[in-house]
């Protein structure tokens, strides 16, 4: 297998509204700036692949209109994945092993002020058993974080401590939105928007845009001194009811970590993307992440939350830290699906 | 440059969805009522029934009737819910294990209150007045509450003594009437047949004042069943002047923390016109002001 | 590349109008269990799944292939969704067959699907959105007008589009899976109704309920087999919807996919080396249109071949043996039926509507305003 790296990596500031602004005017800034970074224009790459949903602006067929940010002349070798931007980076990756080409651009965007992400993602949900009921996201993950408690893996509070830490870490991050020292004792008062959650456990839903360039070998080397090599990557699934899993943990995320080979070696960093703070409870633990491991420094999912682009800033984020020279392996985290159900792992390694 | 350019956008539609045999027969039979659950190849059975069991085997096809009644498992309270949830009032959401199947459904609890809600509790399912073939024809589960209601109705015809009748006749015109021992010369009130320390019967009635002392007293705070009022409140015993024995009553008027033992206190009447036979006439009593009586005075009645 | 990678296990429902005996599932499930079968593989040989279908809209579950997993045996596996719009079942045997010739998986069972009659497809096409003028009514309304280009461009016999519709759904009268059997005459299809000027209703692809399926493994389990359909190329090339200056009627998108694809399987000359095609034809004129497109003719000579009967099945060259899209229209899964019957060609292995002899097929996907390209050139050696 080639050695494929991320080289490069941008990302549009997540905030609760990106005004007017079309597919194209989120994909162009993000993937030109990702490409110029290491000096390539779209002529060099050899291919492109994005992912993003239709159900977010609620119009079939919307990525064709992001295909107008991009130079697409002469045409292009080009992909889409109606799942996150991490997913495309996935089929990125497998698309560079072929071995006739040796860069591929990576991006993903999506507006979640145009609807109501928590309704919207009750789409996801089995259309003859629970569709009808209208089992909205925060509900869904409601259910999750009520098991924890009865199984005593988890109280609110350590819920809250989780929102605190990832939104104090976010106050470093410009391109997080919702950061600030806050008190867990506050949250605590909150009401509950679905009991056990209260507002501050989820995630905000952002505007937002990525995207990261990748490169194979030599090519890797020659574009940057650090690349940010992708040295394991593996997605699993578990079944989709909710009454037939076992939602206080995360085997998916586990067999994903192992055969992405996290147990390793020392993971210096780890983005994961937890749209609600007990979830990242659950991941830590199918990952066998301790305390010597600096969990989401950039945030994570609780201070900016755009949905399709949230996995692949994980990876971005991640990715940066070991092009800095900041961490020396870091781990990157996608989920797909509710609570949980579907997860992708990768190991990045600076040399 | 103008503002934003924004409107709204539906995006509305209603499927028409294939159910095929095993979705389709789990849904139609709710239309009559009936709930049932498949079998796996392995013997488990779930509700709903699905065609593929977590292992990607395909379920049996054969079909086990089930009671309309299971466990939760897992559950959350919304007490904003949103447009589209299936209760426009505070409910919540769950997971429940029907009675004989090894999975869980997502659904609705009617519980009225958050605090009904517990992890392992007992829920009976709940039909919808209109079906319409879907997993909406199942309205939503109701807790079952572990106390079988015992009610009990037994109608009668009563009436008081002749002396509690004097006693409410009193009332009714605004006296309060007490019972004298001719030997000891004790009043009682309410009058009594006979007084409890002689024996001897209770030969003439006297009118008592409305006024008297407050012995003792408290201040009710936590509510019960049958309360009338809200609490705090405060109920006391008052002799009135010329009484051997308590009558009891509210006391009001007076902030709690000025209530004292030995307070004079006098009775608040509702306007004359509506007066009927019944201790109710008074409203309470309320501290007349006079010096409180002396310990002594009224030691004996503590 | 690196590993090669073989097609040993194909699959595909009955496609009709209104699959209402089977839930979506069931549909998916039923082309999975007979590309399994054909394979002779069971669920828990398959390493990973990638799923394509073309707009959630169409079925109403927000990303299928969470709800699908146990339906498709996926628990503690990857699965994987493409979607490229119409191309989109060509682009996901892309997608596959790269997962084996990148060595990531040796095993990959790969399908589409689409369940168009839970919905309606003209609604989910063409939705109303503020601020966007409805300027066309269905592909029907946006294709038209390039088709009446190609006419003026190219002087073809009028007739040519009738011919196509005939061929392809007299090639569908041979398929037991097709859709339509239907047998017209020449006559007939000229006299159906016109629907958008110059395409008529007879010239038009249906609405189908359809899935397909086929099982990719790396040499090592091909022998599986004893008649593998060995992936000699793969491309895929995309181009923006408008832009000054763009042929929409012969898109370079498609010019540049069928060069990449001929390039790495070592095609010189489309016409010799290749023995027949499976093309993604939805209105009868596209059928000459990608010949001169896919470099079988010259531009303005498509219209030619079709009007000689080259592209019967019995002609030199056969296209669209299956009844085509003309016939069978999943929209997901029209781009992996095209793929999935070039790989029956070379195997052998497409009973009534065989092409003799054939060892070099081409499956060919398109999708969008002309623009997402896809396509896999399939041979009988490796």
């Amino acid at each position: 297998m080639r050695d494929v790296a991320i080289v490069s990596f941008s990302q549009l500031p997540s905030v609760k509204e990106i005004e007017a602004a079309d597919e194209p005017e989120l994909v162009q800034p993000v993937t030109s700036d990702a490409m110029k970074q290491v000096g390539l224009t779209q002529d060099d790459i050899g291919f492109t692949c994005s992912g993003s949903t239709d159900y977010l602006p609620g119009r079939p067929f919307s990525f064709v209109a992001a295909v107008d940010g991009l130079k697409a002349w002469p045409p292009i070798r080009e992909s889409h994945v109606e799942m996150d931007g991490a997913f495309a980076l996935y089929e990125a990756w497998v698309r560079l092993m072929h071995g006739d080409i040796d860069t591929a651009l990576v991006f993903s965007f999506g507006k979640g002020s145009l609807g109501s992400v928590p309704d919207i993602l009750n789409l996801q949900n089995d259309p003859y058993y629970v569709q009808p009921l209208g089992l909205d996201s925060i509900s869904a993950a409601a259910l999750q974080a009520q098991a924890m408690i009865d199984a005593r893996k988890a109280t609110e509070r350590d819920f809250a401590e989780v929102a605190a830490r990832n939104r104090k870490n976010a106050i470093d991050n410009p391109n997080a939105h919702i950061k600030g020292d806050f008190s867990v004792e506050e949250m605590l008062e909150e009401p509950y928007i679905s009991s056990p959650l209260r507002k501050s456990f989820c995630s905000p839903v952002s505007d937002s845009a990525a995207a990261v360039v990748l490169a194979a070998g030599d090519v890797a080397k020659k574009l940057v001194e650090r690349p940010a090599w992708i040295r394991g990557i593996d997605h699993r699934t578990e079944p989709h009811a909710l009454g037939q899993r076992d939602l206080t943990t995360s085997p998916s995320t586990k067999l994903a970590a192992e055969k992405a080979g996290v147990g390793k070696g020392k993971v210096d960093v780890a983005e994961l993307h937890a749209p609600f703070a007990h979830q990242e409870i659950i991941l830590r633990e199918a990952m066998g992440l301790g305390e010597g491991v600096r969990v989401n420094p950039s945030g994570g999912a609780l201070a900016a939350n755009s949905l399709m682009t949230a996995g692949l800033i994980r990876f971005g984020e991640a990715a940066s830290r070991v092009l800095s020279g900041d961490a020396d392996r870091a781990l990157a985290h996608t989920t797909n699906g509710v609570c949980l159900q579907h997860n992708l792992v990768a190991v990045l390694e600076g040399e | 440059m103008s503002e934003t350019l924004s409107a709204p956008y539906v995006l509305e539609y209603t499927y028409t969805r294939s159910t095929g045999p095993v979705i389709g027969r789990f849904l139609e039979n709710l239309r009559y009522e009936v709930l049932e659950g498949v079998k796996t190849a392995d013997g488990r059975v779930l509700c709903p029934p699905l065609e593929y069991d977590e292992e990607g085997e395909p379920t049996t096809g054969e079909f086990v009737p089930l009671r309309p009644s299971g466990t939760v498992k897992s559950w959350s309270w919304v007490p904003e819910p949103r447009k589209g949830h299936p209760f426009d009032r505070p409910f919540a959401w769950a997971l429940i294990q029907i009675d004989g199947t090894d999975n869980a459904m997502v659904h609705a609890v009617d519980a009225g209150k958050a605090k009904r809600m517990k992890t392992g509790m007992r829920v009976r399912l709940r039909w919808a007045d209109e079906k319409n073939g879907t997993i909406r024809d199942i309205a939503c589960f109701e807790p079952i509450s572990p106390f079988m209601p015992g009610p009990v109705h037994l109608d009668y015809q009563v009436n008081p003594g002749k002396h509690y009748t004097a006693y409410l006749r009193g009332l009714e015109q605004g006296k309060l009437i007490g019972g004298k021992d001719p030997q000891s010369g004790k009043v009682y009130v309410p009058p009594r047949g006979a007084d409890p320390v002689t024996g001897n019967p209770t030969s003439e009635y006297v009118e008592v004042p409305d006024a008297g002392v407050l012995t003792t007293f408290t201040i009710i705070r936590i509510p019960f069943e049958g309360q009338k009022l809200k609490p705090p409140y405060c109920f006391g015993a008052i002799v009135l002047d010329g009484a051997d024995t308590p009558i009891y009553h509210l006391i009001s008027g007076v902030p709690h923390d000025e209530i004292r033992m030995g307070m004079r206190v006098k009775a608040k009447w509702k306007p004359q016109d509506e007066w009927e036979t019944s201790l109710e006439n008074i409203l309470y009593f309320e501290p007349t002001g006079e010096p409180d009586a002396p310990f002594d005075s009224y030691k004996e009645h503590l | 590349m690196a590993e090669h990678c073989a097609v040993i296990g194909i699959g595909q429902t009955k496609h009709r109008e209104s699959r209402r005996d089977l839930s979506i599932s069931g549909l998916v499930r039923d082309a999975a269990l007979r590309a399994l079968r054909d394979a002779d593989m069971t669920w828990k040989d398959i390493d990973s799944i990638v799923i394509g279908t073309a707009p959630d809209m169409f079925e109403g579950v927000m990303m299928p292939e969470l709800w699908l997993s146990d339906a498709l045996g996926a628990a503690g596996k990857p699965i994987f969704r493409v979607h490229t719009a119409g191309s989109v079942g060509g682009s996901t045997a892309v997608v596959a067959s790269h997962l084996v010739q990148g060595g990531v998986h040796e095993k990959v069972l790969t399908l589409a699907f689409e369940k168009q009659s839970e919905a309606n497809a003209m609604w989910a096409l063409s939705p109303t959105i503020p601020f966007q003028p409805q300027l066309v009514a269905g592909a029907g309304g946006y294709f038209a007008p390039l088709i009446r280009s190609y006419i003026r461009r190219s002087d073809a016999h009028p007739d040519t589009g009738c011919m196509v519709a005939v061929k392809d759904r007299q090639n569908g009268m041979l398929n037991p899976n097709a859709h339509l059997h239907l047998d017209q005459t020449l006559e007939e299809v000229k006299a159906s109704p016109m629907l958008w000027d110059p395409i008529r209703f007879s010239e038009t692809c249906p609405s189908s309920d359809g899935a397909v399926a086929m099982v990719l493994v790396s040499e090592k389990h091909a022998g599986r087999v004893k008649n593998p359909a060995w992936v000699k190329g793969t491309s895929v090339r995309t181009e923006r919807t408008f832009f000054a200056g763009r042929d929409q009627v012969n898109p370079a998108a498609g010019k540049l996919c069928a060069k990449d694809v001929y390039g790495e399987a070592g095609i010189t000359n489309p016409t010799k080396e290749i023995d027949c095609a499976e093309v993604y034809v939805p209105f009868s004129w596209f059928e000459p249109m990608w010949l001169e497109n896919l470099g079988f003719a010259d531009e303005g000579e498509g219209w030619k071949m079709t009007m000689e009967g080259k592209t019967k099945l019995d002609g030199e060259m056969p296209w669209n043996m299956s009844g085509g899209v003309m016939c069978t229209n999943p929209i997901g899964a029209s781009g992996m039926l095209r793929f999935a019957e070039a790989a029956r060609q070379v195997r052998g292995t497409a009973e009534q509507h065989q092409v003799d002899g054939a060892k070099v097929a081409v499956g060919h996907a398109y999708g969008g305003g002309s623009q997402f390209f896809a396509m896999w050139v399939v041979g009988s050696e490796r």
